[in-house]
């Protein structure tokens, strides 16, 4: 919470936040890490094996497998999502089901399916950037921003 | 008839003639199962989506209060509901089905008590002979409103709650057999400046111990009146702390009678975190499990306290805290 609104609360409040406080059981926070590096790396790997047989077997380069390994892990996480798993995946796993690809196509996924009820339109395309949308706002945003600091970086002459 | 500050003396003791509980397939692999009536193994009750599947839950509840309690639903004059949807939906598209005069209630998980006071309340002053009170929850259709998408793989804290998906509904008569309604107490909203919505229990305990602490106030009555005094769904995280606060107000409540629904209603295995949750907790442990534990004679005297966070998904994305409100209901065998 903001210091801003620590302020407004009564002597009582503040009491009571900082006792809840002491009252609520941890976030396994070190626990929730090696979970996540664990899930993610395995995530991970298995994206290097499927570039390793997209080039090896598919003819394409270490450049070109990266579209259909990010497609093939996509497809796995929306039909895991689909099939109600990848929700018991992510309780376990934390950010390490959530960062990859495979995050990113599991909130679309699942936005869909919720919404699914509210019709094709309203529901399913209204919905489905529910979760998915701030995180290609402010990707797009911040790869503008990077990208106009690098062309001036260069025109000053610095690279 | 008031008494004290805050709390109703019902004096012709309105009887519990029929109660019924639902719930879906979690709750079947619950510690309560046996006290269901009905429980379904499909958590879309049969239906195209889970608003309409909490408002099937919701009318069976009924529909089966209604018949065990030996009645046409033409016979009952009042229905009072509530629930946790937008604009209760659930409550007033099962009033449409049932066809009884209706009051929609929005107490949030509190519903459950606020309509068994208000039903104790109409039937004490004679305004009807038969009415019936009821609340529902879902826990698809509460994950799709309040927080994320139920496929939506983000992790819970250990502080986060299970909504239950469940309905219970009780039929409140003058006359009959039963556990009776004796006192009601209606509680103030109460904002300790909390705004976690996956810490519900620390947010609601300072309500739940406020009307508690009103209740004995008002009806002069020691805790150790009660077999059991339950709160509604504060889980291990919020129990813990009204326990505390309670010992800190000198309300001194023996740990064995002090308990809480939404500790009781899953097993240990089942992995809810801090414990149950949704107006549908209360109201299936109160109508199903505490009901029939007093009608076999178990319990004598109950005080059941259900608690509600008033907040809505706009209110917390606009990072207002979370007020809060219990109200309590004393039933009892006489």
């Amino acid at each position: 919470m903001s210091s801003k609104k620590k302020k407004k609360l009564t002597p009582a409040q503040k009491e009571y936040q900082t006792f809840a406080k002491s009252k609520e059981p941890k976030r396994p926070v070190f626990k929730n890490c090696v979970k996540a590096f664990i899930v993610g790396g395995i995530i991970c790997t298995i994206g290097q094996f499927l570039q390793w047989l997209y080039m090896t077997y598919f003819n394409f380069t270490e450049v070109t497998a990266g579209s259909p390994t990010a497609a093939t892990l996509i497809i796995i996480s929306v039909f895991l999502t689909g099939l109600g798993v990848y929700d018991h995946i992510g309780q376990w796993a934390g950010a390490g089901s959530a960062v990859p690809v495979t995050g990113f196509a599991n909130t679309m996924a699942s936005s869909a399916i919720e919404h699914r009820s509210e019709g094709f339109v309203l529901g399913v395309g209204g919905n489905m950037f529910k979760l998915a949308g701030p995180v290609i706002v402010y990707g797009v945003f911040s790869a503008f921003i990077v990208a106009i600091i690098k062309i001036a970086i260069e025109r000053l002459g610095g690279m | 008839m008031l008494q004290g500050h805050q709390s109703w003396v019902f004096e012709t003791k309105p009887v519990i003639v029929g109660s019924a509980a639902v719930g879906g397939p979690f709750e079947a692999r619950g510690a309560l199962a046996e006290d269901f009536d009905i429980l379904h193994d499909d958590l879309w009750m049969g239906q195209d989506s889970f608003e309409k599947a909490e408002r099937r839950l919701l009318e069976e509840a009924c529909e089966t209060a209604i018949q065990k309690a030996g009645k046409k639903k033409e016979d009952i004059q009042f229905f009072l509901s509530g629930d946790l949807m937008n604009q209760i939906i659930s409550s007033s598209f099962a009033a449409r089905t049932l066809g009884i005069p209706y009051l929609g209630l929005f107490g949030a998980c509190s519903s459950s008590m606020e309509g068994l006071a208000l039903a104790g309340l109409i039937v004490d002053t004679k305004y009807g002979d038969y009415v019936l009170a009821a609340t529902s929850s879902h826990n698809a259709a509460a994950e799709k409103q309040f927080r994320y998408p139920t496929e939506y793989g983000a992790q819970k804290p250990p502080t986060a709650q299970w909504t239950v998906t469940g309905a219970g509904a009780a039929v409140v008569a003058r006359q009959g057999d039963g556990p009776r309604l004796t006192a009601a107490t209606i509680g103030r909203v109460v904002d300790m400046g909390l705004s976690d919505p996956f810490n519900m229990g620390a947010a609601m305990a300072p309500a739940a111990v406020d009307t508690i602490q009103a209740h004995f106030r008002d009806m002069q009555r020691e805790p150790s009146y009660y077999d059991i005094i339950a709160t509604g769904d504060l889980g291990s995280v919020g129990h813990d702390i009204a326990g505390d606060l309670l010992n800190k107000h000198g309300v001194e409540i023996k740990p064995e009678i002090f308990t809480d629904c939404g500790l009781m209603i899953y097993n240990k295995d089942q992995n809810v975190l801090a414990g149950g949750s949704g107006c549908g907790c209360s109201a299936v442990v109160t109508y199903g499990h505490f009901l029939n534990r007093m009608r076999r004679g178990e319990l004598k005297k109950i005080l059941i306290v259900a608690t509600g966070a008033l907040m809505s998904p706009m209110s917390y994305q606009q990072k207002e805290s979370i007020p809060c409100i219990a109200h309590a209901v004393a039933i009892e065998m006489i």
